[in-house]
């Protein structure tokens, strides 16, 4: 089957600094991958290359064969990106939701604008990704009304609205409080039982290990190893990753 | 003349002074709130260093400048090279030019207070720089700016009070030549005073009750 996502050679430097030293990647549809690693690996980086928030110095990312970020040769602008970005949906570890609309119109925005559906079905549409992360109650309220936990479940429901090929999930859990980490954990689950192509840069290393088909664990910019999520975290190879997963669990 | 028609008369008078005092606060006001925030969006979001430089140098030029002397210069300065405007023409020229200045930092500062996210949730759900600018960031810096902004309009509101000077009729040309005729100083200025307080409480009111309605958000 041909890859939904596929990065080859992507790097990325900030003036003499090499975040990331050549990433190469392919993701299938419905495939689930964890990206761990130490901070300062370069993962959240790499997540964020891929839909152009942050520009690439090398490499390509292409989107069911479509390359991104780039036309005849020449770097697109955001306005030029906007259609594919449109096809990736992100979330973010701040949320990021917009404190002057309602939950609902943070959900329905893009619906209108950028696939310009009439306010109704735009509405009614995001009544219902708010449906799947268990938002209803709070469609009317402003999200500054909400806890970490909801916002970031609207967040995700924004980001659904969107109709993505792919679901990009950027430590989605690292700014909750602990004990909200879960009603989030549980909704990406029930994505990843849709069969929704999903990459999710986290560190909870059970979450990935139960939901995710592959884990890739980065460290100084580069993929050090990758596999199955199951064999990766329970049996890694390289010392690196042995030594990593160690701290994790102490 | 009784005391009473004394009275009568002087309020006459700056109640004429009155009207052109409000139309002119807010033809300047809307001047330079229109200005303002046209160069903040060009300030914030061009990325050309030249217009970057030209802007700067226009909001320091105004605000270092004495908003007197730019009157005398729209007014005396334009005429004596031909361009003669009318007193009240230059007088909101001169202030909204200035005011833009002004709003110019205050919508930037309402700009820059926003967090990096917001505009980055924007690209990423597709929209494009200039749909994050009207629909995400515009609403949300305005609110922070509205406090501020409103305090300026007072400001303005009581600047005004200079373009008697060059010979706009509003209430403190008025008053000043009524002064000169009657000598009531006493009566004449009390009556300007609270004049000026009929205006500007409820314009305070005003800019209060839409601080309520849209200010409260915070990022």
């Amino acid at each position: 089957m041909n890859p939904l996502l596929s990065v080859t050679g992507l790097t990325k430097s900030y003036g003499a600094v090499e975040v990331l030293k050549g990433i190469d990647f392919d993701v299938a549809p419905g495939e689930k991958i964890a990206l761990i690693g130490p901070s300062g690996s370069g993962k959240s980086t790499c997540l964020r290359c891929l839909n152009f928030l942050e520009k690439p110095s090398a490499g390509e990312v292409r989107l069911d064969g479509e390359r991104i970020g780039v036309r005849h040769d020449r770097p697109m602008n955001d306005r030029q990106l906007a259609p594919q970005r449109a096809e990736m949906g992100m979330v973010f570890q701040l949320f990021n939701l917009w404190p002057h609309l309602s939950v609902t119109e943070n959900v329905a925005i893009a619906a209108r604008k950028v696939r310009g559906l009439p306010a109704k079905e735009a509405r009614e549409l995001a009544l219902e990704m708010l449906a799947k992360v268990h938002m209803t109650h709070r469609a009317d309220a402003s999200p500054l009304e909400l806890s970490g936990g909801q916002q970031q479940r609207v967040a995700i429901a924004r980001a659904l609205a969107q109709k993505p090929k792919l679901m990009l999930f950027d430590e989605p859990t690292s700014a909750l409080d602990p004990e909200l980490v879960h009603e989030v954990l549980k909704v990406m689950e029930e994505l990843a039982l849709e069969g929704r192509t999903m990459i999710i840069v986290t560190h909870e290393i059970a979450f990935a290990r139960d939901i995710a088909d592959r884990v890739l664990f980065l460290d100084g910019g580069r993929i050090v190893e990758e596999g199955p999520a199951r064999e990766l975290i329970l049996t890694p190879r390289e010392p690196r990753t042995q030594a990593f997963l160690r701290q994790i669990r102490h | 003349m009784s005391a009473l028609s004394t009275f009568t008369l002087i309020l006459e008078g700056l109640l004429a002074g009155a009207g052109i005092t409000i139309a002119v606060t807010l033809a300047s006001l809307l001047l330079s709130v229109s200005l303002g925030f046209l160069l903040a969006l060009v300030r914030q979001f061009a990325k050309s260093p030249m217009l970057h430089a030209l802007i700067d140098a226009y909001c320091e030029v105004m605000r270092n400048i004495p908003a007197l002397t730019h009157l005398f210069i729209l007014y005396f300065g334009l005429a004596s090279l031909g361009l003669r405007l009318s007193s009240i023409t230059a007088a909101i020229l001169g202030l909204g030019l200035i005011g833009g200045a002004v709003t110019c930092d205050l919508f930037r500062a309402g700009f820059a207070a926003l967090p990096k996210g917001q505009r980055e949730a924007a690209l990423a759900v597709g929209l494009t720089p200039l749909q994050a600018i009207s629909d995400i960031l515009t609403p949300q810096a305005m609110r922070i700016a509205l406090p501020s902004l409103g305090n300026y309009a007072v400001q303005l509101l009581k600047d005004t009070s200079i373009v008697s000077a060059i010979a706009a009729p509003e209430i403190m040309f008025y008053a000043r030549s009524m002064v000169t005729s009657s000598f009531q100083t006493t009566l004449i200025y009390t009556t300007v005073a609270v004049l000026y307080l009929a205006i500007s409480l409820p314009l305070m009111q005003a800019i209060r009750m839409l601080e309520a309605r849209y200010g409260r958000v915070k990022t």
